[in-house]
């Protein structure tokens, strides 16, 4: 198979879009969380789509095929909660390993029956790596700044784990994301290296964080700029920014990483900002029509959506962005 | 796109830190260094890390680029205090804002300290000292944290004290890293080992200039590293001779700055500007430094005997009268020196051919080292308005003998109209921009203060102006800015617009001014940053790109302003009433006043209110950044500051003595209820029995609030008449105004604006003192509702009283209309002589006026966006078309 570097030089890819969204529409029961499998666990395990992977394959091998029907390049396991951190709400750190081993492994298989379809257009999967629901660089308590709820060790093991699971089940590429607080994705970056160099392979790796809001800033506070700084010490595949904002509102972000990057550039955001009730109602054809600023302004390698976003959403940007050449950095020249 | 052959060291707080070959020398911050404040090390060891984290506050504010940490000491645990003093600056955006240098001997500090800064940071440090293993071992670490490293010149061995040792070690430091770990080279800072000199030892002769000279080295042949080192070492030898020291760091860094050092740990008090070093001096240390004689080091101890004790500032040194004439009016400029300026300008007419040739000769190649100086960060505001005291002066010298030779012409770099525009007064940043601009050869034409946009536009055709700059402070200015935008627009003017002030804002320049003009318009915020918006404003090769490029910055920040915007949700006015505060109104907690009606204060004593000045928005409206009364000792400003307290206070005696400015006040308590719920309503007594009332219109907050928030008006501080509580609220005006304009003019005339802008910044504070004195009067005599209150001047600051003052124009009350209504209650324009202006804005300047609310449950609030709906119920209320509403609460409005 072409190795993705080569291939990002000569066309822009596309990133599917989100899981949950489309899960919601299976509007799967407490039951069908559990399966038959965990039907006597002693703890409520709906909501924890990760698990899902374990007790409904075909729903997610489903949604695979939808995307990369839909015209996706890369498809993301559905592991973004799969760290010890993430499933002690469920009280399955013990699961972690099997988790994402056997996500990986449902998505490879969908890929590699469209690979094996369509040659010319070779599907990729990577492995999610989420954020995490805590943060090494701020408190969760107002009254005592200096606190830490999480420390940069207990992340690097936890995402290690979560690392080797996703390789071993057959993930292609490894996507840090969702970035809100940089110190986090330093430890999962630190801990890639580490399976990096104890198995002695390369794996491409795409960074990818989260402006929070209009103040242009991280939650941790940081710029883009800075941003982009804290995480160029490895040599990843792709920075970019996903979530939290519509297309139009990374605008500004992604040129400032664009324009001072030597990696890739990737985007996925939502489908617009959430309404009243908390739903994403921009179509596809808006935020198609949105993207097509950073195609003219050539500002992006790899593009897909995040929140909000289903397949009709990727169909319409995989159908726009066959017209544009990819962003061009000196580096890949 | 970046040139891939370029490779900048890259550093990152929550902000970047690029540091090119065309950066200035990193200053990097020290006082969090328990090894080298002693301040800093008790801080630590009595826990004090609130106390800790102002010392790393102060250096930031002070204009460290990257601050070090340091936590070795024996009675520390040393990894804890680094954890724990970073996770807190971690919170703290505006110190955590520049990159961290984690400076330890112990591995284990460091790492614990990498593992929990986000940015990218310094190491400080590592070496060969272990072998090579260790160094691969820490470096590969690093690079996997994501740090930049400082590498010591020390290896197996030991250190490198000479000029060999010490590319020995860099260049096999250098080629593991680079090789080996893979460690890239832009991220490697040598520090090349900064020893003492003149020690007495033989052997310590060479310590600087081998340092020099490796880092010269070390910087051709290492390609993309950064050289660094702590400073004050080299001047180990004169502890306790702070004027020699001061000599030596300046002498030395003059020297290795020259040879590529482009970072270092440097105190800046003890740092004398190189070209002040006085020649003797400066000729023995160069000997030392760059170990020119063998006797050196005896010559300058000998040498330093003399200037020991001689404290800078104590006697005045008038030794420079004797240096060349352009040196002469050099440092008159620099220094601010008026005393001999014309005698030498006097000198420089008679050698020049023609009187002009003085002014783009002498004083130019002066100010143009002041420009220099003030651009690079090395002098302040104040210092610059001195400077142009004397360029004044100069200038009235010359003009005369111009004229007579028909010279007139002369060749500014542009011709900069100033304004403040129609119905405002205020006028200090203003002139501190003029002043700033003429400083760097721009001819200012100044109309003043409210100034018609007819005259504006007049003017402008008829000087030929290259820019015209508008100022103004209170918030209707704003619409005659964007007025005067669209009638230049409509009149065609190509000239760039600037647009400053205290309510101005890139926001509002942005959304509002910049789409009406289709030329460019650059909003200014501080006088710095105008020499270099006008300089690249008419810059004939470059300008075009650079118009072009704001043009585009401000419509993406409007783009992104918008999108904000109308994320917020709004509710109505209906909706947000019914979420307004519920005070539970008991008639305990109301204190009837203990002398309704009005009283006047006629030639109120001013030295009473010397005590009540709060001195921070002092300094910050010269553009000096910091809390009073910390902001003497500023490493950074703190002198700058100093000086320019000490000219104030000298001022304020001055005015306090010969009564120069007259305070007068006026205020009243009166009954009042709330009544239609936003609305107040008092009833004056005129005698016989009969009142009249009175009505204020208070503005109510529409944005959605988290549940269990009001949507406060000021209306909700005052129990409605429906309790059938009677409730009371005062107002008020004070002013110390009357006289500013006399002497501000006085010291026009005598071409001293750092006189004038310093006696109407003076009045402001006073006028402020007076507001603040007169509350607490109100409450604990005439009110009297907190008679046992005790606090102090910093407590009034920070507002812990009991009740608020807030002021019409201001956040909780931005509506201006309601001064009307004040004036025509206290009669104030008859009692005390302030007059508002066309826009509202109070004359004299140095006035405050306001409401006076007592319940214990009253607060501070900023309004914030209204919608259409409370604008139109607001003008049905005060009975006023609703484009008048409009107009006046334009600010407030939401979008759309």
């Amino acid at each position: 198979m072409e190795a993705i570097e080569d291939i990002l030089q000569k066309r822009i890819l596309v990133l599917d879009g989100a899981m949950g969204t489309m899960l919601q529409r299976y509007k799967f029961t407490e039951e069908d969380f559990r399966g038959e499998r965990f039907k006597n666990w002693e703890h409520p395990l709906v909501g924890n789509n990760d698990l899902l992977s374990l007790t409904q394959p075909k729903a997610i091998a489903e949604v695979h095929a939808k995307y990369f029907d839909a015209g996706a390049d890369i498809v993301e396991t559905n592991t973004f909660s799969g760290t010890t951190i993430g499933m002690a709400d469920y009280h399955m750190e013990e699961l972690v390993y099997e988790l994402n081993y056997e996500s990986a492994r449902i998505a490879k298989k969908v890929a590699d029956e469209f690979t094996a379809k369509e040659p010319h257009k070779p599907r990729f999967v990577a492995g999610s790596i989420g954020p995490t629901n805590k943060t090494a660089s701020m408190s969760p308590d107002v009254n005592d700044p200096g606190f830490r709820a999480i420390s940069f060790d207990e992340l690097r093991i936890a995402y290690k784990q979560q690392v080797e699971a996703l390789l071993d089940g057959g993930a292609d590429i490894l996507l840090v994301e969702t970035i809100f607080d940089t110190l986090n994705a330093k430890a999962a970056l630190f801990a890639i290296e580490e399976v990096k160099e104890e198995r002695n392979i390369h794996v491409p790796i795409m960074v990818s964080g989260t402006i929070t809001d209009a103040s242009g800033r991280t939650l941790s506070g940081q710029t883009a700029e800075a941003f982009l700084i804290s995480i160029s010490h490895l040599p990843i595949l792709s920075v970019g920014f996903n979530c939290a904002l519509g297309a139009n509102q990374l605008v500004p972000h992604l040129e400032v990483v664009s324009a001072k990057s030597e990696f890739a550039i990737s985007a996925h955001p939502n489908a617009g900002l959430p309404n009243a009730f908390g739903e994403y109602d921009e179509t596809p054809e808006q935020m198609a029509e949105q993207i097509k600023e950073y195609l003219e302004k050539s500002l992006v390698n790899i593009v897909g959506g995040c929140c909000g976003t289903t397949p009709d959403h990727i169909r319409a940007i995989a159908d726009l962005v066959k017209e544009y050449e990819p962003r061009m950095s000196q580096v890949m020249i | 796109m970046i040139d891939k052959n370029t490779k900048y060291l890259k550093l990152s707080g929550l902000e970047p830190l690029i540091i090119t070959p065309e950066s200035n020398f990193v200053n990097v911050g020290e006082r969090t260094n328990v090894a080298g404040s002693k301040k800093f090390l008790r801080l630590i060891k009595e826990r004090k890390f609130e106390e800790a984290l102002d010392v790393a506050r102060h250096q930031v504010e002070g204009g460290a680029q990257i601050i070090d940490i340091n936590m070795d000491d024996g009675l520390i645990d040393g990894k804890e205090a680094m954890v724990n003093f970073l996770n807190l600056i971690g919170s703290e955006p505006d110190i955590a804002r520049v990159p961290i240098m984690i400076d330890s001997s112990k591995w284990e500090i460091i790492e614990a300290g990498l593992q929990v800064v986000q940015g990218k940071c310094v190491v400080n440090s590592i070496s060969l000292k272990e072998g090579e293993d260790e160094f691969i071992r820490q470096a590969t670490l690093i690079k996997r944290y994501g740090a930049a490293v400082i590498v010591m010149a020390f290896d197996e061995v030991g250190q490198a004290d000479n000029y060999e040792r010490r590319i020995e070690i860099a260049k096999r430091s250098y080629e593991v890293l680079v090789n080996q770990v893979n460690f890239p080279p832009e991220d490697i800072i040598f520090d090349l080992n900064i020893f003492p000199v003149a020690t007495g030892m033989d052997e310590h002769r060479k310590n600087a200039i081998d340092f020099i000279e490796g880092t010269r080295w070390v910087r051709q042949n290492l390609p993309h590293c950064s050289v660094s080192g702590g400073v004050s070492n080299v001047s180990f030898s004169f502890r306790g001779n702070n004027p020699v020291r001061e000599a030596m760091h300046s002498v030395f860094l003059y020297h290795a700055i020259q040879a590529g050092m482009n970072i270092g740990i440097v105190n800046p008090a003890l740092l004398e500007v190189y070209d002040d070093i006085p020649k003797d001096l400066l000729e023995h240390v160069e000997d030392v430094i760059l170990d020119r004689r063998d006797d050196a080091t005896e010559r300058l101890l000998d040498f330093a005997e003399t200037v020991v004790g001689k404290a800078k500032e104590s006697k005045v040194d008038l030794s420079w009268r004797k240096e060349p004439l352009q040196n002469r009016i050099t440092r008159a400029l620099v220094k601010g020196i008026d005393q001999f300026i014309v005698e030498d300008i006097e000198e420089a007419r008679q050698q020049a051919s023609r009187p002009l040739e003085v002014i783009e000769g002498n004083l130019m190649t002066g100010m143009n080292v002041v420009g220099d100086l003030f651009g690079s960060g090395k002098m302040f505001l104040p210092q610059v308005v001195k400077s142009a005291r004397v360029m004044k002066k100069a200038v009235a010298y010359l003009t005369p003998y111009i004229e007579d030779s028909k010279d007139a012409t002369t060749s500014a770099a542009g011709k900069i109209l100033m304004a403040t525009v129609k119905g405002d007064v205020h006028d200090i940043g203003k002139n501190i921009v003029s002043v700033v601009l003429a400083c760097n050869n721009y001819e200012i034409v100044d109309l003043g203060v409210m100034v018609p946009p007819e005259i504006i536009i007049q003017k402008a055709k008829e000087e030929q102006v290259d820019v015209i700059g508008l100022s103004g402070l209170i918030t209707p200015s704003l619409d005659e800015m964007v007025f005067l935008a669209k009638e230049m627009e409509r009149q065609q003017f190509t000239v760039p617009l600037l647009i400053g002030g205290a309510t101005t804002s890139k926001a509002h320049t942005a959304v509002k001014i910049d789409p009406v003009y289709s030329q460019s318009v650059v909003h200014v915020n501080d006088a710095s940053r105008a020499v270099t918006v006008v300089g690249d404003l008419l810059q004939k090769d470059t300008s075009e790109g650079y118009k072009k490029s704001i043009k585009l910055d401000y419509e993406s920040f409007r783009d992104r302003f918008l999108n904000r915007t109308k994320q917020k949700e709004y509710l109505t006015l209906e909706g947000a009433r019914q979420n307004k505060l519920q005070i539970n109104w008991k008639a305990s907690d109301i204190t009837k006043p203990k002398a309704l009606g009005i009283q006047v204060w006629e030639d109120f004593d001013l030295k009473k209110l010397k005590d009540f000045i709060d001195w921070s928005p002092f300094f910050r409206s010269w553009d000096l950044h910091g809390k009073y009364p910390n902001i003497l000792q500023d490493d950074v400003v703190g002198e700058q500051a100093q000086e320019l307290f000490q000219d104030a206070q000298k001022m304020l005696d001055q005015i306090l003595d010969e009564k120069l400015l007259k305070a007068k006040a006026i205020f009243g308590l009166f009954p009042a209820n709330q009544v239609n719920e936003d609305d107040i309503a008092l009833a004056i007594q005129n005698g016989e029995g009969k009142s009249t009332q009175y009505v204020f219109r208070t503005l109510r907050q529409q944005l959605k609030k988290r549940e269990g928030v009001p949507n406060i008006a000021l209306a909700d501080f005052i129990a409605p008449k429906t309790t059938g509580i009677q409730d009371y609220m005062g107002c008020f005006c004070v002013t110390t105004g009357f006289g500013t304009q006399e002497l501000a003019q006085e010291y026009e005339k005598n071409l001293d604006d750092y006189g004038s802008i310093m006696v109407k910044a003076l009045a402001d504070r006073l006028a402020e003192a007076f507001a603040e004195y007169l509350h607490k009067e109100v409450r604990t005599k005439h009110w009297g509702y907190a008679k046992a209150e005790t606090l102090s001047n910093d407590d009034l600051i920070d507002e812990k009283y009991q009740g608020i003052r807030p002021a019409p124009g201001y956040p909780a009350c931005p509506d201006h209309l309601e001064k009307l209504t004040i004036w025509e209650l206290l009669k104030v324009e008859e009692k005390i002589g302030v007059q508002l202006t066309d826009s509202l804005a109070m004359w004299p300047a140095a006035s405050v006026s306001g409401y006076y609310f007592g319940h214990p449950e009253t607060k501070y609030f900023g309004l914030g966006k209204i919608k259409l709906d409370q604008v139109a119920d607001f003008a049905e209320r005060k009975g006023i078309p609703m484009e008048e509403a409009e107009k006046w609460l334009a600010p407030n409005i939401i979008e759309n």
